[in-house]
């Protein structure tokens, strides 16, 4: 198959790729391809200057740094997968990402610029309130994942932007994690995904931060579920009730297409909402 | 763009190419290089026949401009057989348990099983099958593929243990 021509550049580190994306204003940046040369394939996306950053070696590679992990954008799934480093919610959601090649090549970087509503990353990033950093022509910032993902396929990532790194907070003692996804049998993706980090102290839930997506336009954080576990004693009746009220969180449109209905999303986010709070609490 | 020449590394030798950037690399080890054994099937990413080992992991050809393997080692299926054309312990199990019908598969089935087992040499039964899970098969129902992943796990530890007692 062979995709509509376009120019291609290769940067040698993040400052060449923003004078690259500066220069040539309709680029797009090229990380692993993952989802990038699926839809050039397709021809639904023809971009006519590709800016190549897949070798610049200071975006790959996850470290500690104090009480949080690092994560550069080029790191893949697979990376992620095997990392003892990492949050354990990390290495259990890259496990679940379609297939072995998709992990050895794809890219987190790539995956939370592109912002498909029905990937994993958004919504494992949004629970563990992760940090997004980025480098443009007007210098660095960083943006909470909560803000970072604005829609379907929207980020707050401007055009001469490119994110350098992400930074996750590390779990303390008692604070477990799990992500449940109702996946599409074929590709993978989230028809329906909930992540939680649940901490329990002496059979109480003393904190909980609960994300869903899949089901919405972006991954978004569920308060109302968070407020109906803290200060409880978890068991079976009260994860249910508390998963129960994911309802109140989803504003916006529930995504529906020819497969799953926006109803049966509705009825299933509170099932994958119990399952993934059971799991990280253990119960 | 026009065309750009560049080095790639198959199977251990150095080839230079002159193509367009927007040539991906199962074309390119095709038709530019001329190994025909990696196939082309979906051509967007979603069967797996196109698999080939870059930096020895196994990824989809047909979803990597060959420009960005440029410089990188690569591995097709014309490798894995040895010098003399016999089968690797994997491939001759694949010929016996009927691993195969049509075989359009089959090449991007024994590299991703290939660096499968050397990374995990003695995988569960559903493991095997996780990691079969980007590559589609439509004649065997993967029972077959399954059971001769099965027999070169077990050929494997006859070995060690004649090893062992030698």
């Amino acid at each position: 198959m062979y995709p509509s021509k376009f120019d291609y550049y290769r940067a040698g580190s993040v400052s060449e790729a923003l004078s690259l994306m500066q220069q040539h204003e309709d680029a797009k940046l090229l990380a692993g391809g993952h989802s990038l040369v699926p839809v050039m394939n397709l021809r639904l996306a023809t971009p006519p200057v590709l800016i190549d950053i897949g070798r610049i070696g200071d975006l790959k590679g996850i470290s500690s740094v104090g009480g949080s992990v690092k994560i550069g954008p080029l790191t893949t799934h697979a990376m992620i997968e095997a990392s003892a480093d990492v949050p354990a919610l990390m290495s259990q959601a890259a496990s679940g990402i379609a297939d072995p090649q998709v992990r050895n090549r794809g890219t987190i970087g790539g995956n939370i610029a592109h912002a498909d509503p029905a990937s994993d990353w958004p919504t494992v990033l949004t629970a563990l309130g992760a940090t997004i950093n980025i480098a443009g022509s007007n210098g660095e910032r960083s943006v909470g994942a909560t803000d970072f993902f604005q829609g379907l396929f929207e980020t707050s990532l401007e055009e001469n932007e490119i994110i350098t790194s992400i930074s996750v907070p590390s779990h303390g003692e008692g604070t477990g994690s799990s992500y449940a996804k109702l996946f599409h049998p074929a590709s993978g993706y989230a028809i329906v995904g909930a992540a939680a980090v649940i901490t329990m102290s002496g059979g109480q839930c003393t904190g909980a931060s609960v994300a869903v997506g899949g089901l919405t336009e972006c991954a978004t954080k569920a308060p109302s579920v968070e407020a109906a576990l803290t200060g409880k004693a978890l068991n079976e009746a009260t994860i249910a009730a508390a998963a129960d009220a994911v309802a109140g969180d989803l504003t916006g449109d529930i995504l529906s297409d020819f497969q799953t209905s926006a109803a049966y999303r509705k009825a299933m986010v509170k099932v994958y909402v119990k399952r993934a709070v059971s799991a990280a609490a253990g119960i | 763009m026009s065309k750009t020449a560049f080095r790639l590394n198959v199977n251990g030798q150095d080839y230079e190419v002159l193509v367009e950037p927007r040539k991906l690399l199962s074309d390119v080890i095709r038709d530019d290089i001329g190994l025909t054994g990696t196939h082309v099937g979906c051509e967007h990413g979603v069967c797996g026949a196109c698999t080939v080992l870059i930096e020895g992991k196994p990824q989809r050809s047909c979803l990597v401009f060959a420009i960005q393997a440029r410089g990188q080692s690569i591995r097709t299926i014309e490798d894995v057989a040895d010098e003399n054309g016999d089968y690797s312990t994997l491939q001759q199990m694949l010929h016996e348990e009927h691993g195969l019908q049509c075989g359009f598969c089959t090449p991007g089935i024994v590299l991703t099983m290939e660096a499968f087992l050397k990374s995990n040499p003695d995988p569960s039964e559903e493991e095997i099958r996780e990691a079969l899970s980007g590559n589609l098969c439509r004649c065997t129902g993967y029972q077959n593929i399954v059971k001769a992943v099965q027999k070169t796990i077990l050929r494997g530890h006859e070995e060690d243990k004649e090893i062992a007692s030698l």
